[in-house]
């Protein structure tokens, strides 16, 4: 979510304007191979070709069009939209886009539109590459296969090639292809809060009465609070990311008795107030989006995204092809979900933090330091750079929440749509008001 | 018809079309979209009452309706206390027709920036760690830093009152540079005193003016979302708020109900503003 404003600061970086020499610089030598090379007739037609993206995340960066421009020969064209803004149109107007950047979680509504056509898997040159988390909801035994809510899985596979209906198992059709995703926690200042914090539990702890904060978006700040209530012991859910109407009134109850103590400093809404609420010493322990605790780093403010005994709340993303695409276009198309997943891409997200969806691919394009750091979760043997020139991390320190497998293997919930979704915003509007 | 006849209309087209098209039209969509059902994701096109029951039926919207004309009735207050006397001394006490107009250039200060930059600028202020905490702490007045004065309901009014001050002082000021001096000099000639001439005279005369910044603010306040959320620390609401969280729902016609019946409680209570001031007398 918000990943407008995550595209935000990249383009901020750009504005530096730093950003090329650096990602030159930084790559490693040779260029990733096109791994779908069309047919000598297909080229020049190919170059005809406009790809029109609609999403919301980290895709729409210029350099990774840029980039795929130069490498696949066709056009892309970027819109940003809101999150909301994005469903409404996949949902509504499928001859808008060709491509849809989207989260897994607004499958659900999605889908049933029928304005995306399913992904032929055996079309994509990598699929086994990509983390088992996502094609078969495996991964080494640990809790994220069995988390609550939407996860990635669940709505990864369709039954056919022209359904509509999820398929539980694997098929040969897939929805979206995965290309950023992230496991969210809380955020802390260790100067201002002077201990180590291990549990969701600490965001109701008096201690911090009047310093805390919690995000003002419906969906994820109830799945937040949620992870809070269940981690102090205040109730149990039967499934965090699809809750029922009673415990959508204990869960705001709670809240609303958190808020009428005076825990809560201030709810944020968008990725910046969260940076300046932390920033400013406003708050010190609050849910925060991976990016922000960067952006709060890069002011020289010390900020900790807590691993917690708990488990994390994962999101994912990926790009899904408009029902209109066919013939050179839908090549193309193809052509490019193989691009991403060839390990440029995610060489240049893991180098500000992300994950690529294909992590044995983008070990190709970085350097071992940088991949040690990044995935293994091991002290940073050089300082990191990002691909605009920024120094994320000094040399020696450790990446928060360790290794990729910690982080993601711990997810417990994920973004989700709840079928009581229209209750669901009418008692947060009850809470807020309250 | 001759040309002559015809000319006034055709003068007055553009404009007509202008409001139809991107003032009424729109207006009318969201009343017909406040009739329509949703589904989570999507508008279903239908009519339904639906939407207006669960707004008329909901203790929320009534308390955050009540909230809204708190802040309504604080802002109009404050603004106006404000506001007429600094007309008053533009008006009255100087004499320079220059300084009158820099003076007046000055109280647009507030505008040179925009309203989301002014929004986080009173975090160094007002924040815990603020300006103001600071001082009244190395005064010795308090021990703690006095959390209530950001995100809070004094920060939003605070927020809304340094932002639609102004919007009472133009019409205010405009209203008192017309007042004939030769009135005020007779008044006092027959012996007024000056809170006499002040409420016989110069109020009466300025109503005009009070009446319309009174309009702007009401309706800029009734309508506003972002200050709220910015200045309340997202802990407030409004209904500007509670239609913008609609939105971001996809909640179209939930919003849109809720928008109708903004613009009717609005639109009364301008209708209330001018039964009580003939504004035209002025105009």
């Amino acid at each position: 979510m918000g990943k407008i404003t995550r595209r935000k600061i990249l383009q901020t970086g750009l504005a530096a304007g730093a950003f090329l020499a650096a990602t030159r610089c930084a790559a490693p030598k040779g260029t990733p191979n096109n791994p779908a090379p069309g047919p000598e007739v297909n080229t020049n037609q190919i170059k005809d070709v406009t790809l029109r993206f609609i999403g919301t995340g980290v895709s729409q960066v210029n350099e990774i069009r840029d980039k795929a421009e130069a490498d696949l020969g066709f056009k892309l064209d970027m819109r940003a939209l809101s999150t909301e803004e994005n469903n409404q149109i996949a949902i509504s107007q499928p001859g808008q886009y060709d491509i849809f950047d989207g989260e897994y979680f607004s499958l659900p509504l999605v889908i049933p539109s029928g304005n995306l056509q399913p992904i032929d898997i055996t079309r994509i040159k990598d699929f086994d590459k990509i983390v088992p988390f996502f094609t078969s909801g495996k991964f080494n035994g640990m809790p994220v296969e069995s988390s609550q809510g939407t996860a990635p899985y669940k709505v990864m596979y369709l039954t056919g090639p022209d359904s509509t209906e999820f398929s539980a198992t694997p098929t040969d059709w897939a929805t979206l292809i995965p290309f950023q995703y992230n496991a969210d926690t809380l955020g802390y200042r260790p100067d201002l809060v002077g201990r180590k914090i291990e549990t969701w539990a600490e965001l109701f702890n008096p201690e911090f009465k009047g310093k805390t904060s919690i995000l003002d978006i419906p969906q994820i700040g109830i799945m937040d609070a949620a992870m809070v209530a269940e981690a102090a012991g205040l109730m149990t859910f039967g499934d965090k990311g699809n809750m029922t109407k009673a415990e959508i009134d204990q869960i705001t109850d709670i809240l609303k008795d958190q808020k009428k103590a005076g825990q809560f400093r201030a709810f944020w809404k968008t990725f910046d107030e969260s940076v300046n609420l932390m920033a400013s010493g406003e708050v010190v322990l609050q849910s925060m989006w991976s990016p922000a605790v960067t952006a709060v780093k890069s002011k020289g403010i010390g900020c900790v995204y807590a691993p917690f005994k708990e488990g994390y709340r994962g999101w994912g993303g990926g790009v899904g092809l408009s029902k209109k695409l066919e013939g050179i276009a839908l090549d193309a198309a193809y052509d490019y979900m193989n691009w991403m997943l060839d390990g440029w891409v995610g060489a240049f997200l893991g180098r500000q933090g992300y994950y690529s969806a294909a992590p044995e691919n983008a070990k190709k394009f970085m350097s071992p330091e940088e991949w040690d750091f990044w995935y293994e979760g091991k002290s940073a043997a050089v300082d990191m750079i990002d691909p605009f020139g920024a120094t994320l991390e000094k040399a020696g320190s450790v990446r928060d929440g360790g290794s990729f497998k910690e982080r993601f293997g711990n997810i417990v919930v994920w973004n989700s749509t709840m079928n009581e979704n229209v209750y669901l915003v009418q008692k947060w509007q009850e809470f807020i008001a309250s | 018809m001759n040309w002559k006849s015809l000319q006034p209309y055709l003068l007055v087209t553009p404009q007509t079309l202008i409001f139809l098209v991107f003032l009424v039209f729109p207006i009318l969509l969201i009343g017909v979209v406040s009739f329509w059902g949703f589904n989570g994701y999507a508008m279903v096109p239908g009519f339904t009452w639906d939407n207006y029951i669960g707004v008329f039926t909901s203790e929320v919207a009534l308390k955050i309706y009540l909230n809204t004309f708190r802040y309504v009735g604080l802002v109009w207050v404050c603004s106006l206390a404000i506001a007429f006397p600094v007309a008053y001394f533009l008006a009255f006490h100087i004499d320079s027709l220059r300084w009158k107009v820099i003076l007046f250039l000055v109280c647009t200060i507030p505008f040179w920036t925009s309203n989301i930059i002014r929004n986080i600028a009173w975090v160094p202020l007002l924040g815990k760690e603020g300006l103001v905490n600071q001082i009244l702490q190395s005064l010795h007045l308090t021990q703690q830093p006095l959390e209530f004065l950001l995100y809070s309901d004094f920060a939003v009014v605070l927020g809304l009152v340094y932002l639609y001050t102004f919007f009472m002082i133009a019409p205010i000021f405009n209203s008192l540079m017309r007042i004939d001096r030769n009135l005020i000099t007779a008044a006092r000639d027959m012996g007024a005193s000056g809170f006499q001439v002040l409420k016989e005279v110069i109020l009466p005369l300025a109503a005009p003016g009070i009446a319309i910044g009174s309009i702007f603010v009401t309706t800029l306040v009734m309508g506003e979302f972002v200050t709220v959320r910015l200045m309340g620390g997202g802990q407030s609401a409004s209904i500007g708020k509670l239609i913008s969280t609609q939105i971001g729902s996809l909640q179209y016609p939930l919003a849109a109900a809720n928008a109708v019946i903004l613009l009717a409680v609005t639109l009364v209570m301008v209708a209330a503003i001018l039964q009580v001031v003939d504004i035209r007398q002025e105009l």
